[in-house]
Parts: structure tokens; C-alpha cells; sequence
């Protein structure tokens, strides 16, 4: 991955950004509320494929973006 | 693996049966491992390791190499010390050279934070017996004649740590002698077996779905790298894991003569030579989760330009090879070891930039905790149960790069 579109600066190089994670939610088939904690600190989804992801463009106008994000190839699908 | 490689070894591959005692899925270090002392010192040879690819293609084969016991957390230092000990008389053991060599490895320290940082790490890692001692920027030198003391006028030397029984050996040699010794003992090895998914037996994990038809078990252990999750998702298991890739390079034969490992925290990089004269390069893990083996050119320009800060006669080199492995980062940077809460189901996971140092002492843990249904001692603070007992065992510090 080399290029990010960022929404306020255009296409910028990926160096110019931070990664801020996934987004993620907890899996409904957990439903004790303590283990939905747990989940929620610590698992990752850790997705193979398509994911959606928060990144800061922390050397541009250091705000967040949303993307979308193929793991496999590690380009931007969207 | 080559024919040439074929003959230096006796491996004997065996057909698959439907069913064995323990499955393991992975045959890299961990797992070949994990097999040669479950049938060494426990008996239990009625095992199986799949591997998707050719043994030791995966991180066992991408790995630098590198032998150390210098963390900053005791459950590691003495993990990883025991690790150590066993490489030590791991030709011995196997009967099998594995081009062991004993070099020493030097931190580098370049401002007051992290001279403070590496007396730490001095202190704690003598405390739980691994020796490491706090040399001068002279003494360095004398260790290491090529190093820029001045760090190209951008990172001076301030004084470094150094751990005189870090070592290098031959990842691929390592896999091989595993490899070999579990077959001498009855142990199948299965290549370009993919698992495709796991057996349940209501939410006990029976066995393993492969690309050749089902496989049961008695026990399956995840020794995989690089997808454990899309593995553990199959038993339902959560694991705080993300996949980054750590990418390398090599470069051209130099004449012999670097000899110990120059390892640097503030600028994240690593060198050491290779018995064929290559200068290994290696540096921290990509920023942002991915399964791909691609290598960038941001990677090398970058590291490049930080190790020839430190040695400047990388500046003469050429770039043979650069490539990319594909590690398992748990959230607290330590491994993951044992249980899943998933009956059946066992994982060896987390080992992330780590992995090739822990192969001897992470195998022979599994196969004891397998073999008797127990965790033993040292590992007992490594198992998933840590996270949600709030008792993780963060060693960002020293497991970030190599």
C-alpha cells in the first residue's frame, strides 16, 4: 500500500498517515456482558480480506478518515 | 525443499492415516518441534503435522535467525533462557548440525532514556539468569570495529547492552533437524496439507477438515503463523491477535569479520552477517495489519539509510534480496500458549517477531503440557486466560523488532 485518499488532502503517500485500528464490533453469539468486555479491550477480528479501518492523517490536516482496505493485497478498495 | 537438501537428511514421509492422537497444524519450527518431543520424551508418536506449503516455508524460513534472551518481563527472560540452553546442545540432541553459532548481541543506546532502558534490562535479566552487561561506547567499539561511534553525527553512541550469548543459526537447518528427528520417531509429516476448516464434536474440537478429506483427533494444536485467527475462527475462539508483516533484506557476500548482531531501539533496525557472508538487515514490523508478502521500497530506503548511520561501510553493498514474513502480534507482545477454552483445541500463537528463538522451549512446553494435560511452570502465565484476568504481560520494549 502506498497511496491513501484522503478526503480533505487528496492522494497522499501512506507515510503521512497514522493506522487507528479496525472497526469492530463485538460478536452477538457473546453474551455474558463481562465477556463482551473482554472481547471488546482485547480481540481483534484480525480479518482476511476486506476490512474497514480508521486512519489519522497525522502530516496533513490530522484528522480521521474511514477506509476500506483488501488485507490480502494491502490496497485500498475504497 | 531441493533434492540436494533431501539427500544431507533422512526424512521419511508417510502416507496419511484417517486418524491420530495429536494433530498439529503448522510444520514450521513450533510444530515440528512440538511433534519430535511429543514422540522423544513422551511417547505419544501416533502424531501428525500438516503443513499447507513445504515445511519451514512459512516464518520459519523468513525469519533473521537471531538467539536471545535479553527481554524485559522475567516469565520471558527465563523462557526464553531455557529456549537458549536447549539450542545450545540442539545439534547434540538431534544429531544434526544446525550451523549454531554463538555471537553476542550489542544494543545500542543513543540518548539518556535509553542508557536508562538498557541498565534496566542489565539488571533484570541477571536477576533471572540470562548475563547482560552494560558496556562504553569503546568497548562497543572493540566488539564491533566497524561501528560509527558518532552514528553518522546523527545517533551517538552513548553505550549500548550487551548479551554475550545471543546467537544465529540456520532457520531452514533448525525445521530440517526438527523435521527429521520427529520422523525418526514415527511422526507423519504431512506436506501441501491446507486445513480448511475444524471438526466439532458438539463444541469439542475432534479434528481437522484438510484439502484431502478429514483427518480426527484427539488433540489439535494451532502451531501456524500468519493465520492463526482465520484458524481459531473455525472453533469459535477470539484471539488478541493482528497479522503484520516484518519485512528484510540481504545484502552481497562481504569478507567475514562482523561478528556479533548490532541491534539499535531507537532506529528500530538490526544487522548481523550470515555464514555465507551476507549482511542481514532487518527492521521493525509494518504499521498496519496485513497479510501480504509484498516488500516496499519505502522499507529499504528507509532502514538503509538508518543502519548506514551506524556502519557505514553497508554503503559500499549491494541489495541482493529483500522479502516480507507475515507474524502474529498478540496485544501484549508476548506469546500465547495453551488452552483455548475450546476442548480439543489448543493454540501455539503470538509468536510474532520472535518466533525462531522460542522453537526448542515453546515445543517442548506444548508437547509436556499436551502430554500430561498440565500447564507447565514456565509458561503458565503465557496462556489466553491472561488477557481477560487482566494479567498481560506487556514486552513492547524488547520483542518489537527481532
Amino acid at each position: 500500500m502506498l497511496w491513501i485518499t484522503c478526503p480533505r488532502c487528496g492522494r497522499r503517500p501512506v507515510e503521512e498517515f497514522g493506522f487507528g485500528g479496525e472497526l469492530r464490533g463485538v460478536p452477538e453469539r457473546i453474551t455474558d456482558p463481562a465477556e463482551r468486555d473482554v472481547d471488546y479491550a482485547w480481540m481483534y477480528d484480525n480479518v482476511h480480506g476486506i476490512t474497514s479501518e480508521r486512519w489519522f492523517h497525522r502530516a496533513g490536516c490530522r484528522r480521521w478518515l474511514t477506509l476500506s482496505r483488501d488485507t490480502v493485497t494491502d490496497t485500498v478498495t475504497g | 525443499m531441493n533434492e540436494f537438501v533431501e539427500r544431507q537428511l533422512t526424512l521419511q514421509w508417510h502416507e496419511p492415516k484417517k486418524s491420530y492422537d495429536v494433530v498439529i497444524i503448522g510444520g514450521g519450527g513450533h510444530g515440528l518441534a512440538t511433534a519430535y518431543y511429543l514422540a522423544a520424551r513422551h511417547g505419544i508418536k501416533n502424531v501428525a503435522v500438516l503443513e499447507a506449503g513445504y515445511i519451514g516455508s512459512g516464518n520459519s524460513g523468513r525469519n533473521t535467525t537471531i538467539i536471545r534472551a535479553n527481554y524485559g518481563i522475567p516469565e520471558a527472560i527465563r523462557f526464553y533462557q531455557h529456549s537458549l540452553d536447549l539450542y545450545q546442545t540442539l545439534e547434540d540432541e538431534l544429531s544434526c548440525w544446525v550451523m549454531y553459532s554463538t555471537k553476542g548481541i550489542i544494543w545500542l543506546a543513543h540518548t539518556e532514556t535509553q542508557m536508562r532502558a538498557e541498565r534496566a534490562r542489565c539488571l533484570l535479566n541477571v536477576a533471572c539468569g540470562a548475563e547482560t552487561v552494560m558496556v562504553t561506547p569503546q568497548e562497543a567499539k572493540e566488539l564491533c570495529p566497524q561501528l560509527d561511534l558518532s552514528g553518522g553525527g546523527r545517533y551517538p553512541v552513548m553505550g549500548a547492552s550487551y548479551h554475550p550469548a545471543a546467537a544465529t543459526a540456520r532457520h531452514d537447518r533448525v525445521v530440517w533437524a526438527y523435521a527429521q528427528g520427529a520422523m525418526r520417531h514415527g511422526v507423519h509429516v504431512l506436506q501441501h496439507r491446507t486445513v480448511t476448516g475444524l471438526l466439532r464434536d458438539g463444541v469439542r474440537v475432534s479434528g481437522v477438515e484438510t484439502s484431502a478429506g478429514p483427518i480426527s483427533a484427539g488433540v489439535v494444536l494451532s502451531a501456524v503463523g500468519g493465520n492463526v485467527s482465520t484458524i481459531a475462527a473455525h472453533a469459535d475462539v477470539r484471539l488478541p491477535i493482528r497479522t503484520h508483516p516484518l519485512q528484510a533484506f540481504v545484502t552481497n557476500a562481504h569478507e567475514q569479520g562482523f561478528g556479533p548482531i548490532l541491534s539499535d531501539t531507537e532506529l528500530l533496525c538490526y544487522v548481523s552477517q550470515s555464514a555465507r557472508g551476507e549482511m542481514v538487515i532487518g527492521a521493525e514490523y509494518d504499521p498496519q495489519p496485513s497479510y501480504s508478502l509484498r516488500s516496499s521500497f519505502n522499507f529499504l530506503q528507509s532502514c538503509a539509510s538508518k543502519v548506514t548511520h551506524l556502519l557505514p561501510f553497508l554503503r559500499d553493498l549491494r541489495i541482493l534480496r529483500q522479502w516480507a514474513g507475515i507474524c502474529d502480534i498478540s496485544a501484549d507482545f508476548s506469546p500465547i500458549m495453551g488452552a483455548t477454552g475450546v476442548d480439543g483445541f489448543l493454540v501455539t500463537t503470538g509468536w510474532g517477531t520472535w518466533g525462531f528463538k522460542a522453537i526448542p522451549a515453546g515445543g517442548e512446553q506444548m508437547a509436556e503440557l499436551i502430554a500430561t494435560g498440565r500447564t507447565p511452570e514456565l509458561v503458565e502465565r503465557f496462556g489466553l486466560d491472561r488477557f481477560a484476568a487482566d494479567r498481560a504481560m506487556a514486552d513492547q520494549g524488547s520483542a518489537g523488532t527481532h
